[in-house]
């Protein structure tokens, strides 16, 4: 029998909802299984997420990389249980944390998981947290509605956070307001927030799109550093295509709401199999070289809620052909642990 | 080298601070604290720095959108600091700008003609009135959009689109300097290399010499022929992209140029890696002598007590900000 | 095969690109998307044929009664329509013919003071209205687009005008007046009303003047007169029109209030107030319908008015679509 690991087992806070789940320490620390995400819209249903499947063990990076709009948010709001619905549904799959599908948990006991087990750092820190309190009440808070700590115990819990993710003077600056910090440093508080309650995972939705070059630096060293020293898995989600081949193990790139293709992050940047993640690598230019003519991919994202018959990235693909009019690509496994959605990856590879 | 078409001398922009309700002066913000820049004909001049460090406030100068505090700037040898209004407004025909927001730089209130054709109607002597529809149709061919798309309104475009509908308004009077204020910063991967080409094609079909402000460092580099680096309203290096990103000799070209990832997972670990720690410091009050120094790795006494001048120092073969200056590859991998 | 390779690597082959579809509404301009959202709207439907009866009152009272603006018969005063609970003047034929909704103090027939009443009341609210916008956006706009001194000194009039009740200022006023004609009244609204539009056009244009694309107008070398005139009152006109349609519902409130404390409009005019000042005594007194009728098309009036603004501003903000 799998040992069960009781969720922070002893916590007062933690509801009957959750004491009573077993968690399977041998299952994959997160297992999103074809996940679907629709938008009710004025102009019809979009589908923002369609069959999405990745697995992240403990440890490990994940990154998910995608152009604006292709549903990494969504996605990652999905996993959180954060959707406003309506306009969205979960309209199916998977979303399995150590075994336990947390699409059927009710409400109280997403929020304990939320809270206990999964951490998000969003890009804008400045509406992510609460303006009119200061961010040492703010991460004290976690620890007095889920840990029952007392006032002060809570405080200096808050001020142990802030000293760990780097932020200076940490014992002044916990009575600051969020306003008072600058970007790179709110970036922190948000990751100190995450942290807080030791999650199991930190899914990190562009953490740094908004920040300068320098600070991102830190930011992203930071982020790798406390992953290591706790073991975490991380999903980093960005569309950064340097950023990610920085830090990550894997790399899901998304398009139009589906994943088009997966692998590890070595194979992914020396030889993509998908055209879409071909185009995105030739699309950018290098700070090492200086680049020729860029190669540029024509037109535009699809609309999500009329998407193009078959492959969705064929009218902008340059391997395009009849088939990939008429059939939608499986996810074709390239070598094991490596999949393409293209037809033609072969070709695409050899290219 | 060709000849100088735009040149800043010790360019100045102050924004006072005002406070209580009487508005009282009680400080600067030095934004733009004496630049000197020359820009050639048919050249790109690439402009980096953090958010911050003035160079939105400097494209703006340069063309006399805002009035610099002193300094001299000069168009073609005319002086634009202090020029009559209706003298400047004739004038500024030879330099526009595209914008970094597609969405805030369209009038949303006018269809993508109105919005080509509005410099025509402004210098009505560069194309008579039954020319004009016929030349706006041109326009939108040159940077990629169909004429049919004439009456159409700005929301009906992606952003993509709209910063080629930009691009058409700023090539209508035939410019002879477009200053692009990060045009592609806002823009989707896919769709950032489709402009930064088109600014390219364009350039060598009109001769445009480019002023290109951005905070991406690679696509500064992709399309810049010589870079100036800022810091907290200074130029603290200035050479040519080779230069710049081959042979920095200056710590804080040498902290961001490291700071930027590169695509290639390979590289890990094997580039050089300089965090810069602290804040940027503000720019009412910046740090004495250098101002880099509050966060410089090599800062020494002499670093706050004198003012690195921007000049050819003994380490490098272009002009450096710093005492110390001397060359680091950070873009390579070093094994 | 793909015939044509859409990764374009020539220079200049940037293939002309199609505007996006379903991102945004896909029709013309924000006033066309407006009157589309309108038009399914249904309280803006309502509010707006109200609006349309009323103003055709206002221009066109002969098309909707026969009887005079002051064709009265002093001798059938203060009779309730037959269908209206309430006393009957004794000795007089209770259910008289043709006056559906009864008659008036001076005996005039309700139904067409209340036809011959719009008019003063509408005019009064159209040009008050009107001239407030006239001065309210110039102001607004010189103040909003220059800032600075300009901006000071026009914010500390609009500021010590505010400062004034409207009300009890108004009634001051015309108290002083004297000549209280239909023109002393619009004087007064326009003198103590054009602060509001003035400060919200100020907002406008404040936030309108750092937008990009006046930059970008100011650096192809247009004058400030052609950059209020074509970019900054265009994009601020609709919250002016929303605030016009508001207007108009509380000027003819406001009329009908100064009419009915004695010093707006007076016999033997008719308006609103008139009849409605004139009822007050006796609808306490078992004649209720004095006060009842006047009252209620007041109220739907002005309330239409306020409404139709509101749907406006709805359908006119882009965020809330
Ligand atoms: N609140 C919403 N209402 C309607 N559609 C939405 C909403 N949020 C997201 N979407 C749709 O979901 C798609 C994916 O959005 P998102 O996950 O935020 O993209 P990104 O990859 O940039 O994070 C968008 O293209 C959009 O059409
Ligand atoms: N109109 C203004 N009034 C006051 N301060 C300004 C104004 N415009 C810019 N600044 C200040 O000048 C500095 C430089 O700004 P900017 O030129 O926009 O930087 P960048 O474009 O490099 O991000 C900033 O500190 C900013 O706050
Ligand atoms: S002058 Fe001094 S402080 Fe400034 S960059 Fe050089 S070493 Fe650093
Ligand atoms: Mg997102
Ligand atoms: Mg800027």
């Amino acid at each position: 029998m799998p040992e069960s690991d009781i969720l922070q087992a002893g916590t007062p806070a933690d509801s009957k909802a959750v004491a009573s789940l077993y968690f399977d320490t041998t299952a994959p620390l997160l297992d999103v299984q074809e996940l679907r995400v629709d938008f009710q819209t004025k102009e019809g249903v979009a589908h923002a997420v369609n069959g999405v499947s990745f697995t992240l063990e403990a440890g490990r990076t994940l990154g998910i990389l995608g152009e604006s709009g292709c549903g990494k948010s969504v996605t990652a709001q999905a996993i959180m249980g954060i959707l406003d619905s309506p306009p969205a549904r979960v309209v199916g799959g998977k979303v399995l944390l150590s075994g336990v599908d947390l699409l059927t948990l009710n409400e109280d006991a997403r929020r304990q998981i939320r809270a206990n087990r999964i951490g998000m750092v969003f890009q804008d820190a400045l509406s992510a947290l609460n303006p009119v309190f200061t961010v040492g009440w703010q991460l004290g808070e976690l620890f007095r509605k889920h840990r029952d700590f007392s006032r002060k115990q809570a405080k200096q819990e808050a001020v142990r956070l802030l000293d760990l993710v780097g932020i200076p003077a940490a014992g002044q600056r916990v009575d600051d307001f969020p306003h008072q910090f600058s970007g790179g440093m709110r970036q922190r508080v948000m990751i100190a927030m995450a942290l807080a309650l030791d999650p199991n995972v930190i899914i990190a939705d562009e953490p740094t799109t908004a920040l300068d070059v320098t600070v991102q630096a830190q930011i992203m060293k930071l982020l790798a550093d406390l992953q290591a020293e706790r073991n975490m898995g991380l999903i980093l989600i960005t569309h950064d295509i340097g950023v990610v081949a920085d830090v990550a193990d894997d790399i899901c790139v998304m398009y139009a709401g589906r994943e088009v293709e997966k692998a590890d992050v070595y194979a992914i940047y020396d030889s993509p199999a998908h055209p879409y993640t071909q185009a995105l690598l030739e699309s950018i230019p290098r700070v090492d070289m200086k680049g020729q003519q860029l190669a540029s991919i024509q037109g535009l994202p699809p609309n999500l809620t009329s998407m193009p018959s078959g492959c969705a990235f064929h009218p902008r693909c340059r391997f395009a052909r009849e088939r990939c009019r008429e059939d939608t690509p499986p996810l074709y496994t390239v070598t094991p642990g490596r999949l393409s959605a293209c037809h033609f990856f072969q070709e695409v590879l050899d290219s | 080298m060709s000849e100088v078409i735009l040149a800043a001398t010790d360019v100045r922009k102050y924004f006072p601070i005002t406070a209580g309700v009487l508005k009282r002066t009680v400080g600067h913000v030095q934004a733009v604290d004496g630049i000197s820049l020359e820009l050639y004909q048919g050249e790109t001049l690439g402009i980096v720095g953090e958010s911050g460090c003035g160079k939105s406030t400097l494209a703006r100068v340069l063309m006399g959108l805002i009035p610099a505090t002193s300094g001299s700037v000069k168009l073609e040898g005319e002086e634009l600091v202090g020029m009559k209004p209706s003298r400047l407004r004739k004038i500024r025909r030879d330099v526009q700008i595209i914008f970094q927001d597609p969405y805030s730089s369209l009038d949303p209130r006018m269809t993508v003609g109105k919005i080509i054709g509005e410099p025509f109607e402004i210098h009505a002597e560069v194309a008579p009135k039954g020319e004009r529809r016929r030349k706006v149709q041109e326009l939108l061919e040159v940077v990629g959009l169909s004429p049919e798309h004439i009456n159409r309104y700005p929301h009906q475009f992606s952003g993509g689109q709209r910063q080629r509908i930009g691009i058409a308004r700023a090539l209508a009077l035939r410019p002879k300097v477009i200053i692009c204020d990060e045009p592609v910063s806002a823009l989707d991967i896919s769709v950032q290399a489709q402009v930064v080409n088109l600014l390219e094609n364009l350039q060598s079909e009109f001769g445009l010499s480019y002023i290109f402000v951005a905070h991406d460092l690679s696509v500064v580099r992709h399309i810049s022929d010589r870079v100036g680096v800022m810091y907290l309203g200074k130029m603290v290096e200035l050479g040519t992209e080779d230069q710049i990103y081959e042979r920095p000799t200056h710590p804080y070209t040498q902290a961001l140029l490291s700071a930027v990832p590169v695509p290639d997972p390979g590289l890990r670990g094997h580039r050089k890696q300089i965090v810069l720690t602290g804040e940027l410091p503000s720019a009412a009050n910046p740090p004495s002598g250098c101002r880099f120094r509050t966060r410089c790795w090599k800062a020494q006494s002499v670093c706050a007590e004198s003012e690195p001048a921007l000049e050819v120092r003994d380490g490098g073969d272009h002009p450096s900000a710093c005492h110390f200056a001397e060359v680091i590859d950070v873009t390579h991998a070093a094994y | 095969m793909s015939s044509s390779s859409p990764v374009t690597e020539a220079p200049g082959a940037i293939p002309p690109e199609t505007p996006v579809r379903g991102r945004g509404p896909t029709s013309g301009s924000i006033w066309k998307d407006a009157r589309h959202q309108l038009s399914r709207n249904p309280v803006f439907v309502v509010c707006s044929l109200v609006v349309l009866v009323v103003v055709s009152w206002a221009l066109f009272p002969q098309l909707w009664t026969s009887l005079g603006k002051l064709e009265c018969d002093i001798n059938i005063n203060r009779t309730p329509p037959s269908w209206f609970p309430g006393k009957t003047q004794p000795g007089y034929d209770a259910d008289l013919d043709g006056y559906v909704l009864g008659t008036t103090t001076l005996g005039c027939d309700m139904y067409s003071q209340i036809i011959w009443g719009a008019r003063p009341s509408i005019v009064v609210a159209v040009i008050v209205t009107a001239m407030t916008a006239l001065v309210g956006t110039t102001l607004g706009l010189v103040a909003g687009y220059y800032g600075g001194w300009v901006d000071t000194v026009i914010s500390r009039i609009t500021d010590i005008f505010l400062g004034l009740p409207f009300l009890l200022g108004a009634v001051i006023f015309l108290a002083l007046l004297k000549s209280q004609s239909i023109w002393a009244v619009i004087l007064v609204l326009v003198v103590l009303g054009w602060t509001q539009m003035t400060r919200i056009v100020r907002g406008t244009a404040l936030s309108l003047r750092d937008q990009d694309f006046v930059e970008a107008a100011r650096a192809m070398g247009a004058t400030n007169g052609r950059i209020i005139l074509r970019h900054i009152l265009p994009n601020a006109l609709a919250p002016i029109i929303v605030l016009c349609t508001i207007y108009v519902g509380s000027f003819i409130a406001a009329e009908a209030t100064l009419t009915f404390l004695g010093v707006g409009l007076k016999p033997p005019e008719v308006s609103w107030g008139i009849t409605i000042a004139q009822g007050q005594d006796f609808a306490v007194a078992g004649f209720p319908h004095l006060l009842v009728f006047p009252c209620i098309v007041l109220v739907v009036t002005v309330l239409s008015f306020i409404l139709m603004g509101d749907a406006l501003r709805d359908a006119l903000d882009p965020k809330g679509r």
